[in-house]
């Protein structure tokens, strides 16, 4: 009955002309314009001048765009099917970094490709929303529900999520355990489940804390997140400073270019992480309201795409992929205002760096090729049926 | 296959729900966000905005110049002066020890020195001056400017000193200032003394007028960065300097006077201005440099100044009381007129006056034979006025010194001053716990025993005796601002006198009765028999009159003796007498007044009238400078 409709038929003779009409220009436009504001504020970053972010920034971000458009137009098929061979090659990357850390390069957990700063933990944030969309693209709807079908996909989070954490990046770390969590959830496994794993999360979080698992500096920023007064020259100096900054900003915000907080180095990494800061500091509330409308927006497009999706590797990639961008704004903003712990998350898109923006564009390229192939009917193997 | 299709429909409705149940937790998490946005942007904005401007402004304080003192012509006693002091950016030089090394060799430091600056480098940051060598010369200091491109992190910087161009002469009516300490610091609302290197009047007429003359501070708002580095000056608002004070001081009087009894080991005197209390020389030796509190004294300096026997650090014309001896007799004198005992009252003096079972000696063994009051006065018999204060009794004698000034504060403006003692018989009851002796109502009589005045109270005490019963009181300022030049100093006329004593309430004493004081006075001075006539003054319009004084520290009296109070025992230096001596001029047109106190000086008519004469000679000698400031011939320039 699915078979028959039009719909169906239609899908297999797709052209390139009609997939590049396919593809969300829309979305292009939006993500152009939340990575405008990013090229205003590291300008302003830079007290007025291109350099040394803006200019670096806009040629990453073209050469993104172009990366973004082509993965849209490779068939969602292929995504599948690489999902596991890509996952592993991330994976192994992920032990290399941290095998080539430990014994000589310092606290360096990347990989120099001449042109660009390979960061094999953003890799992974992609490649796991691949893998457990492939996972559960495969696994009958009853099957979920069983607890053995979900030890595969659990170890799929869970070990890059050691791994990063042990780099040490607790971010990251933290963002896979909620993407992945969030694709269970969308998968259809049970609550009382998740209450369980909360459960051994909490267990987890106190032998995690009285184990050298935690690094001191780590265990610190929580500790002057939770008060951050207590240590004003310290660590809780950025968030103390980050606040005087979005709480000076008022509801008009000081003015493009005229943040006194910025401008006069009291906000620390204000082209990186905390550049939300420095945005709401010169454009107010309504700046940053507006901002985290645009992102909200970029979030929800992924959802409508995971909705329309008809397989669902493409639900589950799309919805992941969407997820992620979330968590990567949240916990970035969430940070500077204050909300949760200082984890070094940058703010995609507008942050200066290329891993973040490499990893959210190519997570939009992906959700683009979701849409244009959201007619598709996938195998479990990844190929599509009739 | 149907099968099939009915798990894939149920997973997508599955996965339709649990999306939105996470689009819906998604949405209620940006929803918290922007509460938190609001929190921080809206309802705690004041707050922040507040922080953010702490943070960025930087409040400088800008020091006032400290006002003048001046003489009364105007002359500078206290000034500011460049001072020129190098100071070290410790982020400006790659190698301190190479920069010290470097400037130690064009300026020598000492080994405190540089451990001090090493000290304050650590305690401070980087970008944080450092003062590394307070003072320079001027040749230093060129050196320094010259050599500064070898000198990375060194520069120049200028400031104000208190300089004192007449040091010691003026060292104890001036004063001196020194940084505040800690408890001045809290206990003065004036945010000026936080200022580091402030300075405020620790003594003297510093210390008096120190509101006035320190100003109020200027404010620069700086904003800094984060690192508290100056971006730019956002605003600036000037103090007001100090005020300057002229003061009555006359210093061409004052540096003769301290001068004149510079050879002695601890002498003072003042000379006023018998109308006005104004005090025109106030000198007491010996003196300090009061530069030397400036730079900051050393433990050792201050102990050496301190155990000095001779106490260089007080000022003896308002700080020190003595028993004023033989010239409390005006005071006796006077009490006894008031108690209707008339100038001929006479009393035979045998060289010994019998009280009970004492005998108590005059000054002069063979006696004075019968003597009347003038003569009393002239030969300053003490058997007259063991006779006197008899009948007189001591509460009238004290009231009578009190209404001359003595026994209590003059009120002068200066810090430090001591009442003085003038007993009666409710001062020893509740002093000492037991009653008068009438006994000691004799040694009283002759300015012995209890009685202690400062040499300000002596002359104050002449002053209303010569000013025709106004009770002036003494003072050092005269007003702030320049001295000009419309404030000639008035013609020496009896009307003009009068009227500038209006203003000072007139005394409840009689007329001629202070008449006889000025006659015996001038007897003392000008008659041939006078205790003081060897050391008149012979220039014609310019004679003093004067009343010498020997008071003893050796011999006790009888009841004294019986009280056990022993005031000696508290001066371990040679017991000799003091040597006291007053006096106004001219005698018969009085204008000024003089005390000179000799400490263990000797005979007062010996040691103490040459110095009152030579310095009333002088004093006369200025005074038609003094009623004409314009006349550069009175006036003193800065050395």
């Amino acid at each position: 009955m699915f078979a028959m409709t039009p719909m169906g038929n239609k899908q297999k003779k797709i052209s390139l002309g009609e997939k590049l009409l396919q593809l969300n220009w829309s979305l292009v436009l939006l993500v152009t314009a939340v990575a405008s504001i990013g090229f205003a504020m590291l300008y302003s970053a830079a007290h007025g001048s291109a350099d040394p972010w803006m200019n670096a920034q806009i040629k990453r971000f073209a050469l993104g765009v172009v990366g973004m458009l082509l993965l849209g137009l490779i068939d969602l098929r292929y995504y599948m099917r690489f999902a596991y061979l890509f996952y592993g090659l991330a994976f192994v990357l992920l032990v290399y970094v941290e095998f080539l850390g430990e014994i000589g390069m310092g606290a360096q957990r990347w990989i120099n490709l001449g042109f660009m700063q390979l960061q094999p933990s953003e890799m992974m944030k992609i490649a796991l929303v691949l893998s457990l969309a492939r996972y559960f693209h495969g696994v009958d709807w009853e099957a979920v529900g069983k607890p053995w079908v979900l030890i595969p996909p659990t170890l799929l989070a869970v070990a890059p999520a050691g791994l990063v954490m042990k780099q040490p990046d607790l971010g990251t770390a933290v963002t896979l355990m909620i993407v992945g969590g969030a694709m269970f959830f969308a998968a259809g496994v049970r609550w009382w489940k998740f209450a369980i794993i909360i459960a051994v999360g909490v267990v987890g979080a106190y032998f995690a804390w009285n184990s050298s698992l935690l690094h001191d500096y780590q265990k610190a920023r929580i500790l002057t997140f939770l008060d951050p007064e207590s240590d004003v020259r310290g660590a809780g100096y950025h968030i103390i400073q980050s606040k005087i900054a979005l709480g000076s900003g008022g509801v008009w915000g000081k003015g493009f270019l005229q943040g006194t907080q910025s401008h006069l180095d009291f906000l620390p990494e204000r082209q990186t992480d905390f550049i939300f800061t420095m945005f709401a500091e010169e454009w107010g509330l309504v700046g940053g309201v507006v901002l985290l409308t645009l992102y909200s927006l970029l979030v929800l497009y992924g959802v409508v795409i995971a909705l329309r999706c008809r397989s669902q590797f493409g639900k589950m990639m799309a919805f992941g992929l969407s997820f992620n961008l979330f968590t990567y704004f949240f916990i970035n903003t969430a940070m500077v205002m204050g909300l949760i712990p200082v984890v070094g998350v940058p703010l995609p898109l507008i942050s200066y760096g290329g891993t973040a923006m490499m990893t959210v564009l190519a997570g939009f390229g992906l959700m683009m090729s979701a849409y244009v192939h959201r007619d598709a009917k996938l195998s479990r193997g990844g190929r599509e049926e009739n | 296959m149907a099968g099939n299709k009915q798990q894939a429909q149920n997973q997508a409705k599955v996965f339709s729900r649990r999306a939105m149940i996470l689009g819906g937790m998604q949405a209620g998490l940006v929803g918290s966000l922007i509460a938190r946005l609001y929190y921080l942007q809206v309802v705690e904005s004041e707050k922040y905005r507040l922080l953010a401007d702490e943070n960025r402004i930087n409040l400088r304080l800008l020091p006032p110049p400290r006002g003048l003192i001046l003489d009364r012509f105007g002359v500078p006693l206290a000034a500011n002066f460049p001072n020129y002091r190098a100071i070290l950016v410790a982020e400006q030089t790659k190698d301190l020890e190479q920069t010290l090394g470097d400037f130690a060799r064009l300026v020598p430091l000492t080994e405190r020195e540089r451990a001090k600056v090493l000290r304050e480098l650590k305690r401070n940051r980087a970008f944080t001056p450092i003062p590394v060598k307070e003072d320079l010369s001027w040749e230093q200091m060129s050196q320094v400017e010259l050599n500064l491109p070898e000198l990375p992190g060194i520069s120049i910087e200028e400031d104000q000193k208190r300089y004192y161009p007449f040091a010691g002469l003026t060292a104890h009516i001036l004063g001196y200032v020194q940084t505040a300490s800690e408890s001045e610091v809290a206990a003065d609302p004036d945010p000026l003394l936080t200022l580091p290197g402030f300075r405020i009047g620790r003594s003297g007429l510093e210390k008096t007028y120190d509101g006035s003359l320190r100003g109020s501070a200027g404010k620069s708002e700086m904003e800094v960065n984060s690192v508290g580095r100056i971006i730019r000056q956002l605003s600036r608002v000037e103090g007001k300097p100090g005020a300057d004070l002229v003061t009555t001081i006359d210093i061409g009087l004052q540096e003769f006077a301290q001068q004149r009894i510079a050879a002695e080991q601890s002498c003072s005197t003042v000379v006023m201005d018998i109308f006005t209390g104004e005090v025109l020389a106030m000198a007491s030796t010996p003196s300090f440099d009061p530069a030397s509190f400036y730079r900051g004294i050393s433990g050792d300096e201050w102990r050496t100044l301190n155990a000095d026997m001779f106490r260089p650090l007080t000022n003896k014309t308002v700080s020190d009381g003595y028993a004023p001896g033989s010239t409390f007799k005006i005071v006796t004198t006077m009490a006894a007129q008031a108690a209707g005992i008339s100038p001929s009252f006479s009393v035979f003096c045998p060289g010994f006056y019998t009280f009970g079972p004492m005998r108590l000696h005059c000054w002069k063994k063979e006696g004075h034979g019968h003597v009347t009051m003038p003569d009393a006065l002239k030969h300053s018999c003490d058997v007259y006025y063991y006779d006197v204060a008899k009948r007189v009794g001591i509460d009238a004698i004290a009231e009578m010194a009190r209404k001359f000034g003595l026994g209590r504060p003059t009120g002068v403006d200066l810090p430090g001053e001591n009442p003085g003692v003038i007993p009666d018989q409710q001062w020893k009851i509740s002093t000492l716990g037991e009653k008068w002796y009438p006994g000691e109502t004799l040694v009283a009589g002759i300015g012995q025993g209890f009685i202690q005045a400062t040499p300000l109270q002596l002359c104050l005490m002449t002053a209303r005796v010569a000013n025709g019963g106004y009770a002036v009181k003494p003072r050092l300022f005269k007003r702030y601002g320049a001295a000009g030049s419309d404030e000639a100093y008035p013609p020496l006329t009896v009307v003009n006198a009068a009227q500038e004593s209006d203003a000072a309430p007139k005394m409840d004493v009689k007329q001629e009765h202070l008449a006889m004081i000025r006659r015996g006075m001038d007897l003392v001075t000008n008659d041939q028999r006078g205790t003081a006539y060897r050391r008149r003054i012979d220039i014609p319009g310019m004679e003093m009159a004067g009343k010498t004084g020997t008071s003893q520290v050796r011999r006790i009296t009888m009841s004294e003796r019986a009280t056990g109070v022993r005031k000696n025992e508290d001066l371990p230096w040679p017991q000799r007498d003091h040597a006291l001596f007053v006096a106004f001029a001219p005698v018969h047109q009085p204008r000024y007044a003089i005390s000179v106190v000799i400490e263990h000086g000797g005979g007062g008519s010996t040691f103490a009238a040459p110095i009152a004469r030579d310095i009333l000679i002088e004093c006369q000698r200025r005074d038609p400078a003094r009623r004409n400031p314009n006349d550069e011939g009175g006036r003193r320039e800065m050395p």
